[in-house]
């Protein structure tokens, strides 16, 4: 792909019997950046994430790392920094221990003062200085994440590998992590590559997120493009909320709620289609000649959602600014229409 | 409040009732061994006592007993929990037979055991040792049941497979994996395992006697045929030693855990 494309998947296949874990998964990632991995558990997004660490066998790809083809080197020498789900913190050692522990290993000896001056910048770095001499039974769920980000980083690994680690906190912790997480990433500037079925977490820190399916890519890019421009229906109604409209498809557009919008690439190009309508993209005004009632409304603080029952029969959920939704409840009657959005439209039936 | 000291009163009546069936037995044992000697039935003597000291056999049997267990936990250290380590992680299709092989031991009686390896210790005596030592190689197996027992339960209990991998990524190889990451998270198990399994084998009397080796407890009961006061003292001593081998099994140090509470 592009010249500074730094870690390289080609044509990664893996088998469990039947189950295609991987199925001809091929990703660039660029020096420095951050792509996350989404995709509905058994998607392969793990398995690919372990095949880059060295701890699963390819039955078919290649990997490529800086240049140099890592396929068959043995995971200890890959030099990756990895975070994993499960709490991982070597129990019977201190935080500092652990963060050491990939510095000891190094095979040109790194003196004990460097050592520590290094682990104590990571354990200042994630915010735990004060924690060095804990043990991890002693420690939080995220405090002990940390450590493991810490630990991970503290080898300067060529490239971090975060499998699902924030997906045992609780949600509070999980926000702030995650940022943190992206907030040293960018200071240190390591590439990372992030596995998550969160899909709020891969769209906020991710520089591009790839929605996985199936043991394939099925779609990889900027957050907000994956959101307003999916190529597939999988990833419009995978990534964020949708409501499937259907309407009429000819040349490009398609016509819904009496209005008619263009169409995304990879849509559906003639006939009966259903659009994949984003809440958000719909408006919905109080109006005694309505088409349709809403159901229930639900106040979200900034924004409020309404589940409204369309005349037809239709059941849809919209979204909109708290002050536009001011004085709509449940119950009252409103029309609802279409902002003026390109959407995907998915094949009927 | 009543509750609670209700389970109280009910704890120290177990604790009571079990002290008592564990310390009658022993007290009688004592009491026994310092009666004083010959025809005069009544005052006490520690003459027993002291004639544990003097006897040569015995001294050198609680030797080659403790060597023979030195080498069982050796043996234990370097093959049964590294092995068993190995399977868990590595061969989880090996763990249903390797958790059979290990229980086997258990369901032979030690009786047919002898009379399987009698030919074999046969030709070990002729041609390798005489020494008792040897019967370490039948302990490692005997004791293989126990042990088993603690290392899968401590094994069962923490995430070796994330472990085993972090440890990987951060550079260590799989003799570091286990040795440096695995057992030292394990300690308790392997600790436990082994001191059930010394005890096992400085008690054991059955096959070191069918094959005529001198082991600690063979002499016990050699002594015993001709000096009854003598044999009881040391089966004392040796009980109070094993009750403080026992003793020195370390609890988890846990306190300060909830020491720090602050979020994240």
């Amino acid at each position: 792909m592009s010249s500074s494309t730094y870690v390289q998947l080609v044509d990664l296949a893996k088998y469990f019997g039947k189950v295609k874990a991987l199925d001809g998964l091929s990703l660039d990632i660029a020096q420095g950046e951050l792509v996350a991995l989404l995709g509905p558990s058994g998607c392969g997004k793990t398995t690919a994430l372990r095949a880059l660490a060295g701890l699963q066998e390819l039955d078919r790809g290649q990997l490529m790392v800086d240049g140099k083809d890592v396929t068959f080197q043995s995971a200890s020498k890959r030099g990756m920094g990895m975070v994993f789900q499960a709490y991982s913190l070597f129990p019977h050692m201190t935080a500092r221990d652990n963060v050491e522990y990939g510095l000891k290993l190094r095979t040109h000896k790194i003196s004990s003062q460097k050592r520590k001056e290094r682990s104590a910048e990571l354990l200042d770095l994630v915010g735990l200085a004060s924690h060095a001499n804990h043990y991890p039974y002693q420690l939080s769920g995220g405090q002990q994440q940390r450590i493991a980000l810490a630990r991970a980083l503290a080898i300067s690994p060529k490239v971090l590998l975060l499998d699902e680690p924030l997906s045992a906190l609780d949600a509070k912790v999980r926000t702030q992590l995650r940022e943190e997480i992206r907030r040293i990433q960018m200071e240190l500037g390591t590439t990372t590559l992030f596995v998550t079925h969160d899909q709020e977490e891969a769209l906020s820190i991710a520089d591009r997120v790839g929605v996985m399916r199936n043991g394939q890519l099925e779609q990889i890019a900027a957050p907000s493009e994956l959101y307003d421009r999916p190529k597939t229906s999988f990833v419009a109604e995978f990534v964020g909320l949708t409501n499937p409209i259907s309407g009429k498809v000819s040349g490009g557009s398609i016509e819904i709620l009496g209005s008619v919008v263009k169409t995304l690439p990879g849509s559906v190009t003639s006939g009966t289609g259903i659009a994949l309508v984003r809440p958000e993209s719909l408006d919905v005004v109080a109006s005694k000649s309505g088409n349709a009632t809403v159901a229930a409304a639900s106040f979200l603080g900034a924004s409020c959602r309404l589940n409204i029952t369309m005349n037809d029969g239709t059941k849809i959920t919209a979204q909109l600014p708290s002050s536009d939704a001011a004085g709509i409840g449940a119950g009252a009657t409103v029309s609802v229409s279409l902002l003026n959005m390109p959407v995907f439209v998915k094949a009927a039936g | 409040m009543k509750q609670a000291r209700g389970v109280k009163i009910w704890r120290w009546s177990i604790i009571s009732v079990v002290g008592f069936y564990l310390l009658v037995p022993l007290y009688a044992m004592f009491d026994f061994s310092t009666k004083a000697y010959g025809f005069a039935d009544s005052g006490r003597t520690l003459r027993a006592w002291k004639v544990i000291g003097s006897q040569e056999s015995l001294l050198e049997a609680v030797t080659r007993s403790l060597i023979t267990a030195a080498i069982v936990m050796a043996i234990i250290l370097f093959l049964v929990v590294p092995t068993a380590i190995w399977v868990q992680l590595k061969l989880p299709l090996l763990r249903r037979p390797f958790e059979l092989l290990c229980l086997i031991p258990l369901a032979i009686p030690a009786i047919v055991i002898v009379v399987g390896i009698a030919p074999l210790y046969r030709w070990i005596s002729i041609n390798l040792s005489e020494s008792p030592i040897t019967l370490a190689g039948v302990y490692s197996m005997l004791i293989l049941p126990y042990t088993y027992r603690s290392l899968s339960a401590a094994l069962d209990s923490v995430d070796i497979h994330t472990l085993a991998e972090a440890a990987t990524t951060l550079g260590a190889g799989i003799s570091r994996v286990i040795f440096g990451i695995i057992m030292p998270t394990i300690k308790t198990g392997i600790i436990n395992g082994s001191f059930i399994a010394i005890a096992l084998v400085l008690g054991e009397f059955t096959i070191s006697n069918i094959l005529n080796f001198k082991t600690f407890q063979v002499v016990i009961a050699q002594i015993g045929r001709t000096d009854g006061q003598v044999a009881v003292a040391v089966s004392v001593a040796s009980l109070l030693f094993v009750l403080v081998l026992l003793l020195l099994i370390p609890t988890k140090k846990r306190q300060g855990a909830v020491l720090d509470v602050d979020i994240a």
